[in-house]
This record gives C-alpha cells, structure tokens and sequence, in this order.
C-alpha cells in the first residue's frame, strides 16, 4: 500500500497535527518506509491467529463503588492554560 | 407523493447514567448539580499517567439492564478506544465498547393504540460520559455564535448505558411508547435516575422514511438534543414531514446529524465542517476483559424484580384487566405495588382500579400528592368499592366518600354511617314507602295501566324523595314494577 | 573509594551503622552529581531542596533504627515520565514544560514509603520515543564511557546518572528496550519486569500494552533490592498482577546448577558487531562452566517483531498522545478556533520523531487499514508470544545480546528513523511477549564501550532472572569498571 501526501495530510488532520508543505513531503517518504518494513508481516499466514491485546490472560478486574476524595478546584485548574471562573476555557469551537 | 404514503423507520439511541455511586473508573461522586470542576480527580481528569480501574456495580448494572432487555449477555466483553478530539473530553478517547458489547440481540415490548408490538435491542453497552461545556460570549448559550466554551469535567465518567434499538419503530407514537417502556424498565430494576432534565436520560433518533411496501431503507438524520419525550415526539414528527418534503421535490435526504431547535420546533442541520468520523476504536489497553461468571450473570436476572410487562401480562390475567388498564397501573412500579395490595382486598378488583386510576388519580394530581402523601391505605380503598358493590350508596354518595376517605383519611363505613347515607335496601320497608306513593298518586297507576310505560320514572322519583334519596334506587324500581303489574 | 562510588547494598550498610547520614551522603552526591552533570547532562530537573528534605526525613528513620529498609536514605534517580507531585514532569517534551502533577506515581509512592532519596528528574527521549536520548526537547545526555557517544535511549539519563555515579540507582521504563538498551550501552543493570510486574499508574504512558518500569542498577544485588520496593500488585492499575513477589536478594542468591540455557539461532545474525558476538559466546560459556546447560533453540516468529511493534506501539501511543490538546495541561498555543488551536499546540509541543509515531499510528487505526496493519500486529503478537511459551518449556532462561552495537555517536542514526529502530531488535519482542528480561554488562569492545548481555526468562520468574545475571556478575567484573568521562 504506497502512502500518498493526502494520505499524510488526512491523518495529521485526525490527529490534530498543523503540517506544513515541507513536512508532509518529508513524512509521506519517511512512513512509506517504514510501512515498507511493517508489510513485511504480510509474509506470515495468519488466517487462523487470534489476536492477542494484551500480554496478561486477564479478566475482570473491578473496584468497589465506594466514593474516594476528589481534587480540589484549585488543583483540577492548577495547571490550566487558561481557566475562568472554574472552568478551563477554550477558544470558540464552530 | 400523499404523505401517507411513506412509512418512517426510525431507530432509538438512548444513553442512561446509572446511577453508582462513583464514576465508572474512579472514586468520584457522581452526584448532579455541584460546583464545577469539583468532582475531578487525576484519572477523571485525563491528566498523564492516570489508569481507569472498572467499577464492579456499573457493570453489574449494565448486566441488568441487558437481563430487562431480553438480551443475551456476552460471555467475552471488552472496553474500546474511541478516539476524537472536544474539549468535553479529557482523554481525546472515550472508553466505550464496539465489537464487543456487554448485551446484545434483546427486544421491548410495547403497547400502542394498535396493540402490543415487539421492538428489536440490537445492543446495550457501557460507556463513559463526557464533560460539560458552557458555551459563553457573542449570543451566549449557543454553540454557533459563542465567542468561547468552559469546560467543567464534574459528569466527565459518569458511568452509561447506551440502548441502541433496531429500526423497528414505524411511528413518534410508537417511538413515545418505546422510551416509556425503557424508562418505566430502568426505574423498575432501580439502575438509574432516568431524570431527563439532569441529563441521566438522553435520546438521539435515527430517523428515515420510505415509500410505503418497500424494503429498502432510505437515507437516515440523526436527531439529537431532544430533552423530554414531548421534544422526541415532535422532532420525530418534524423530520418525517421535512424529509418527505424533501423527496417530493424530488431532491434528496442528506445523511446528517440535526439538532432539535426547541424554540423554533425545528430539526436544524449542524453543518458540520469536522470530516468524516473516523473514531479509529481499537481495545483498551488499560483494561482487562469482561469474562463474567454465567452464575453470577444467572444470579442478577433471577434478583430482578418483575418488570411491567409481566407484571401488566399478570394483572391482565389476575385482576380481570384491559390491557390499557393493566398498562396504566404497571408504568410506575409503586403504583402497581400499591395496586395489587388493594386488589387482592376485595372481590371487585376492577372497580378497585376504576378507583385507582380515576378519582384516586385526578385527586393527586390535583393536590399534587404522591402515593406515600395518602392519609389513607389499600384497605379503606377496598372498603369503599365494597360498599358500592352491596349497593349500600350510589354512586354520587360514593364520590362523597371518596372525598372524605382522601382529604381526611376516613374509614368509607364511617363516612356512610355518620352521614346518615346507607341506602335502604331492606324490601319491607320500601315496600311501605311505595305503597304510600301509590296511593298518594292514583291517576299515575292509571296511566300506567293504560299503557304509559314512562310514568314508572315519576314514581321512582317520588319514592327516593320520600326516603330522602336512601331508598335502593334499583330496588325501588324493581319493587314498584312487581306491585303494579301484579 | 568516594561515597558516591558505592553500591546500594554497600552504601544500606554504612548508613545503618551510621558511619554516614543521609543528608551526609545526599550532599556529597548532590556535589559529585552538579560537578559532572555539564559533561553528562543526565537530568532535566534536579531536585535538590525535595532531597535534602527526604534525607533529613530519612536520617530520622535511620536514627531510630525502625522500620528501615536497603533504600533508606539511598540517592536514586527518577526518570521524567514517572510522575511526581508538586515537581515538573515533562517526558522530554515541550509540549509539558513546567507540568506538575497533583499526584505521585505508584514507584515513586513505594519509593518514597522505603525512604529512598530522589535526587533528579532523568533525561530521556521525548515521550520515550528513541534509542539515544536525542529526541529529548531539553538537552543531550552523553555516554559517561565516551561523551561523543550516545547512552541509549529512551532510558538515556536514568543510564547515564547510574554510570557516571551521579545516583546510586535509577528507574528506567522500557517499551521496546529502553532500559535494557541504555543499560548496555551504559555498562549497568538494567530490569525490565514481566508486565503487570511494576504498577504502571502514573508512568506517563507510551504504548500501554508493552510499558514496565524497572530498576537501572550498578549491580545485580541493587537490582533485586529496588525489585523488591517496587514489584507487586497496585489495585489502581488494572494490569497490575495478583502474583505474589519473592525476596529477590534470596532468589537470586541461589544456585544455578542444572539451570537450562537458551540460545536462539535468530539472535545471532550475520554481519553483527564481532566484539558483541564475541562477548555474548563468551558469556554464555562462562555461564555454562557455572554449572548451567546450554541448548540452542529457536524463536522464529522474532524476526517480525519490529514490524509488529511500530504498528502496536504508534497505535497505542497515537491514542495516549491525544491528551495533549491544549485544554487542561501543558501547552497551549492560541488559535482562532478550537481545532486551530489544538493543531498549532500539538504541531508546536511535539517533536517531529513523537510526530512520526503519531502519524504511524493513526494511520495504521485509521478505517480501511486497521486489519490490515494493526489485526494483523496483534496476530503476529500471539505468533511471538507462542514461540517463548514453547521456548520455556524447554529452557528456564534465554541468553541474547542486548544490542546488536555498542553505543554510536550522536547524530550517527537520526536521519534515517528505521536505522535507529533497529538499535532494538534484540530487545523488543519481549515487550511484545511480556515477558521479562534483563541487561548486564559482559565486555567492553575495543574502544572501551561496554556490551551487554539480555536474559530473558518466564513471566513473573524475575528471580531466576537475577539468579542466573548474579551468578554471572560474581564471576566476573564488568560491573566494578568504570567510565571515565572522556571526550572519545
Ligand atoms: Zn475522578
């Protein structure tokens, strides 16, 4: 699958990512390379493996419904960029 | 096209806070209405680091609500990624469930005018909740003109339930019923608030129509802001009309998703100019799987109260009910509680629901009284149909009574007896009273025998003047025949 | 020999008998730590004023003789993604310059519980993201063996702190070697346990399915002391594992008579540095005139290990990334609306190798191409995982090099991002199995750079780990050499 420059710019867009000109040139070479390397995998018959998400065979791992402290106010905000009356405050969102 | 000709095919999206006591992978109070950012803690706050932990009861009650669905619960769950930026939510993923719901392939039963009809739950599964933001500056309060947001993460967690039904629902009424028979579900098996004005009941339609006799779906809106069932059925209505409106001039239906404009009862495109969603949802690394235990997942359904459908199938049965009937008295599980107590007191339970669901119901709306406010109990109720039943007092008495039984919590017996009202019903005495009528109004008799069937009316009304309305009025009648046509 | 030369498990005893105090001693490798710090540049922050307090606390505990433990008023040094209340943590980013958590992470908890002494916030590559160190927003951290040289990454400062004496000992986090490698080419020890091992709450997370914390040692016995303070069940973190934690100074300790060795053939591959192929053969000589049997096995899926890893780890790390908006913490640079700003802020706290992995991963998420790349990974992963299970049938431990080279120069790999990703083909695929494993030193090549030997063994078998690493130490004494600071 060769990686085009929109496909570099659709995905810095999903990823919130300003991109200039340059870069996305620079990138689109850089990751066509490396899934150049990852489609090596496609060499290995994986038609009947299960995925495996986690290393652990674990399961149900559950805590008690029971209220602990929460922060402060101060603290939630502490390191807000910008905060306004107890809010984190963000810049106009249409 | 005449608008009759389309049929709408709409699917419900409901999402229910339940209400644990604590959000879904952190210690924090879940209560509503406090001061903003206060009920945050580093993991609900997204900060870096922070690791969600699974509450037990969330999905405890998540199984339970799958169990009133009919669904079957999965016996291999997981929690997913979905990834998408807004301010509203800390992570920029929430953790939600694709492929691998908790509850699937369930069905409600609803009851509409038509009948009973059978709605397809494709799924319900456990999700977390987003923020709050305030949309402030320019026209304040609305998001498109707003100069700015602030962002408060107090329900940013919360545990929910998302109920996604099939396409099944034909019609806003059918759509009205569904959501007040999941409400009355939820409030049944004691998950969630259900409060719609807090917002721990929300609902999104996905709504399409088609010509009628025809199989394939149109293109669908997904209707969103709409904060009471009323709103529900109205944008409902709207969009059917507004898309069929679209059609006849031949135009088509973009995909989209609309907000329900109350002010202008209206569904309003959002325009959104974000591209297409592309969530990327993969598994939750930071979060085990789902295995439960099918003896615990059996213990939770048999711990299940009975639910409204069967409890209305029951009445139905038990009590002699319409289904209507059996409907209105099983929406609210205190109500079909206090119900069946009372039913079961007397020989008359249908009457005891004529009470119920007529006078005993107007009266607390009227003085805005609850079930726990009455002064009186399911056995002074029963009292008083019994009463009417041996036909002690009529019917204008009895809603005397039932005044006084409701304002002061009177026993019905008590009232009958010190109000003097118990109807005569004793034949030698009311063959007296009639033989005295009859004698005072001869030319009467004579009518009567000459034909003038009509007359026996005056004399029945002589007769209860002269027992000051005590007199049995049925009785009266039918003594009064059996003298003169003897 | 100075003071802060020693040990962990030396420098317990001369605090216990007192023959110095801990603020004695905080004092002294704080001096040693700020003389070397402009050659080697190990920490972003150092916390002096946080570790004269600690060991003030420290000395307390120390005088009442109660309720100690070997880390007790110890100096360590604390890599800058595990995060500490009230004190900057900025994975190397700029994106959280000045960020201080209202919370301490789980090690630094049971660190602070042990009475252990942090010195500084270690070093490291942005977001954990490299194998040199360089990628770091604040500073290059240098190789204490050869200051031309890089000292591995991402665990670079937490390495080279350990080497150059400036801490008696580190925590390091690995994902896809980043203790092990640093480790190696530092010439010290370093764990990374089985995952689930080492609670990782309040690790700022990387790719979550493959992060551990580990300790980053001097010697074996330092390892198995710090294991023993920081391994074991934390209810906060849901992949953290019930599995009950041994004393790992006595499991390692133990003998390794009979212990069964194993060598995979794919872990020698030809054209491979000589030196490090030397030294490893001869490691696993001396490993086998201990007493332990030596057979060679197989591991044939580890080939396709570094394909599997930079779809699951981007991906993973693409959604962990997210975070960083611009809303809450950290960065933010203005925009004219909310997209805008998230875009300039992300573009603008982000260096361009976390960007790379961030592409990588959202593509490989993205609709259309998510069998294609990040099932078909997770496949792979199961394949990789099966080939230890069968490999531990047969063996108790598996013997490789750490990396394939001793450390390089700065600049060296940077160009070309998959040259530097090979730096951890020896290393990865036990991320990806979650099994544990371990680095230590066994020879400095020609230029006096030190090689280091991994040994993997069985999840949650860290002791026979330790056991098999300590048996080798003892015998030999790379770990007692020491770098000079030279300028290559
Ligand atoms: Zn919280």
């Amino acid at each position: 699958m060769a990686l085009s420059e929109k496909d570099v710019q659709y995905v810095a867009k999903l990823a919130r990512l300003e991109v200039t000109e340059q870069e996305v040139a620079k990138y689109t070479q850089q990751l066509g390379n490396i899934l150049g390397y990852i489609e090596e995998m496609g060499k290995l018959d994986t038609a009947n493996v299960e995925p495996l998400t986690h290393p652990l065979d674990m399961k149900n791992v559950f805590r008690e419904d029971v209220v602990k402290p929460s922060l402060t106010q101060a603290e939630v905000l502490s390191n807000g960029p910008e905060v306004q009356s107890g809010h984190f405050k963000v810049p106009k969102i249409m | 096209m005449p608008f009759e000709d389309y049929e709408p095919v709409i699917g419900l999206e409901v999402h229910c806070e339940l209400k644990t006591a604590t959000k879904l992978f952190c210690g924090c109070p879940t209560t509503f209405g406090n001061e903003a950012n206060t009920q945050v803690c580093p993991v609900c706050l997204g900060l870096p680091g922070t690791l969600p932990v699974m509450n037990g009861k969330a999905v405890e009650f998540a199984v339970k609500i799958g169990h009133s669905l009919n669904c079957t619960i999965a016996s291999y769950s997981k929690m997913d990624r979905k990834n998408y930026y807004y301010p509203d939510l800390p992570k920029a993923y929430q953790v939600s469930q694709y492929d691998k719901p908790l509850n699937y392939g369930g069905y409600l039963d609803i009851v509409t005018k038509e009948g009973t009809k059978r709605i397809g739950v494709t799924r319900a599964h456990l999700e977390e909740d987003a923020g709050k933001l305030v949309h402030a500056g320019g026209k304040s309060g609305r998001l498109d003109s707003s100069d700015y947001s602030l962002a408060d993460y107090n329900r940013g967690g919360i545990p929910l339930v998302e109920i996604v039904s099939e396409p099944d629902i034909r019609s806003s009424d059918e759509a009205h019923a569904y959501l007040t028979a999941l409400k009355s579900i939820l409030l049944y098996i004691d998950v969630s608030d259900c409060n719609m004005e807090e917002g721990s009941l929300r609902c999104d339609a996905n709504v399409s129509i088609r010509k009628k006799g025809t199989e394939k779906f149109g293109t669908r809106t997904e209707i969103k802001n709409m904060n009471s069932f009323k709103f529900v059925k109205q944008a409902i209505e709207y969009e059917i009309k507004r898309q069929a409106g679209v059609l006849d001039k031949g135009e088509r239906v973009i995909q989209e998703s609309r907000l329900w404009d109350v002010t202008e009862n209206k569904t309003k495109s959002m325009r959104s100019k974000e591209e297409a969603h592309d969530y990327r949802y993969f598994p939750e690394p930071d979060l085990v799987p789902i295995i439960l235990d099918p003896a615990y997942v059996q213990k939770l359904k048999v711990e299940l109260p009975e639910l409204p459908g069967a409890k209305r199938a029951r009445f139905e049965t038990d009590f002699g009910l319409t289904p209507y009937d059996a409907g209105v008295l099983t929406s609210e599980q205190e109500l079909g509680k206090w119900f069946e107590v009372g039913a079961k007191l007397t020989k008359n339970p249908k009457g005891f629901a004529n009470w119920v669901m007529g006078d005993m119901a107007a009266q607390m709306k009227e003085q805005e009284k609850e079930l726990k406010d009455l002064k009186f109990d399911q056995k002074k109720l029963a009292e008083l149909v019994d009463i009417i039943d041996a036909g002690t007092i009529n019917s204008k008495q009895a809603k005397e009574v039932f005044l006084e039984l409701f304002n002061e919590g009177v026993s019905p017996a008590e009232v009958v007896k010190s109000k003097g009202m118990a109807q005569v019903s004793d034949p030698k005495a009311i063959e007296a009273v009639v033989g005295k009528v009859l004698d005072e109004n001869p030319n009467v008799v004579v009518d009567y025998m000459g034909g003038k069937q009509g007359v026996i009316g005056f004399l029945v009304g002589k007769v209860m003047q002269a027992s000051q309305g005590k007199a049995n009025p049925k009785m009266v009648n039918e003594i009064i025949k059996k003298k003169l046509d003897s | 020999m100075e003071l802060y030369q020693k040990t962990i498990h030396e420098i317990a005893s001369d605090l216990k008998a007192k023959k110095v105090s801990s603020v004695e001693l905080t004092k002294a490798t704080m001096a040693h730590l700020k003389a070397v710090e402009p050659k080697v540049q190990s920490f972003i922050t150092v916390t002096e004023e946080v570790a004269l307090a600690q060991a003030a606390e420290a000395d307390k505990r120390l005088a009442s003789g109660s309720n100690l433990t070997p880390l007790t008023g110890v100096p360590l040094g604390i890599k800058d993604l595990l995060c500490t209340k009230g004190v900057q943590t900025t994975c190397a980013s700029k994106m959280l310059e000045g960020f201080k958590p209202p919370y301490n992470a789980t090690v630094v908890e049971r660190l602070n519980a042990a009475g252990a002494i942090m010195v500084g916030k270690t070093n490291m590559d942005e977001f954990a993201m490299g194998s040199s160190t360089e990628t770091s927003y604040y500073q290059k951290t240098k190789n204490p063996w050869n200051l031309s040289c890089v000292p591995g990454g991402s665990s670079g400062g937490s390495a080279s702190c350990v080497s150059a004496d400036q801490a008696f000992g580190s925590l390091g986090s690995d994902t896809g070697g980043s203790i092990r490698q640093p480790a190696a080419l530092c010439g010290i020890v370093g764990l990374k346990p089985t995952y689930g091992r080492v609670s990782r709450y309040g690790l700022i997370a990387f790719a979550s399915s493959l992060d551990q914390i580990g300790p980053m040692t001097k010697d074996v016995e330092d390892c198995a002391l710090m294991m023993n303070v920081i391994a074991g069940h934390d209810e906060k973190d849901s992949t953290s594992a019930n599995v009950a934690v041994p004393d790992y100074t006595v499991e390692m300790k133990k003998s390794i008579k009979g212990l069964k060795i194993g060598i995979p053939k794919e872990f020698f591959p030809e054209g491979m540095n000589p030196e490090v192929t030397e030294a490893t053969k001869k490691a696993i000589e001396q490993l086998k005139s201990l007493g332990s049997e030596v057979h060679e096995i197989s591991l044939p899926h580890s080939p396709y290990s570094l394909a599997a890893y930079y779809v699951l780890a981007p991906s993973e790390a693409s959604s962990n990334l997210a975070r960083y908006d611009g809303v809450r913490y950290g960065l933010r640079v203005p925009g004219e609306n909310i997209v805008e700003m998230y875009s300039k802020t992300r573009a603008a706290g982000f260096g361009p190798e976390v960007k790379r992995r961030i592409m990588l991963g959202t593509y490989a998420l993205s609709s259309g191409y998510y069998d294609a790349y990040y099932l078909k990974a997770l496949k792979v992963r199961r394949l990789i995982k099966q080939d230890y299970d069968q490999a531990f049938e047969k063996v108790d431990v598996i013997v490789t090099p750490t990396v394939p080279n001793p450390a390089f120069k700065f600049g060296e790999k940077t160009d070309n991002p998959l040259t530097m990703y090979l730096e951890d083909i020896f290393t990865i695929s036990i991320n990806i199995a979650g099994v544990p494993a371990l680095s230590l030193p066994c020879g400095l090549s020609k230029t006096d750079l030190p090689i280091g030997l991994q040994i993997i063994g069985k999840p949650f078998d860290e002791g026979t780990l330790l056991k098999a690493a300590y048996a080798y130490e003892q015998s030999t004494d790379w770990h007692r050499r020491k770098p000079t600071l030279k300028e290559s």
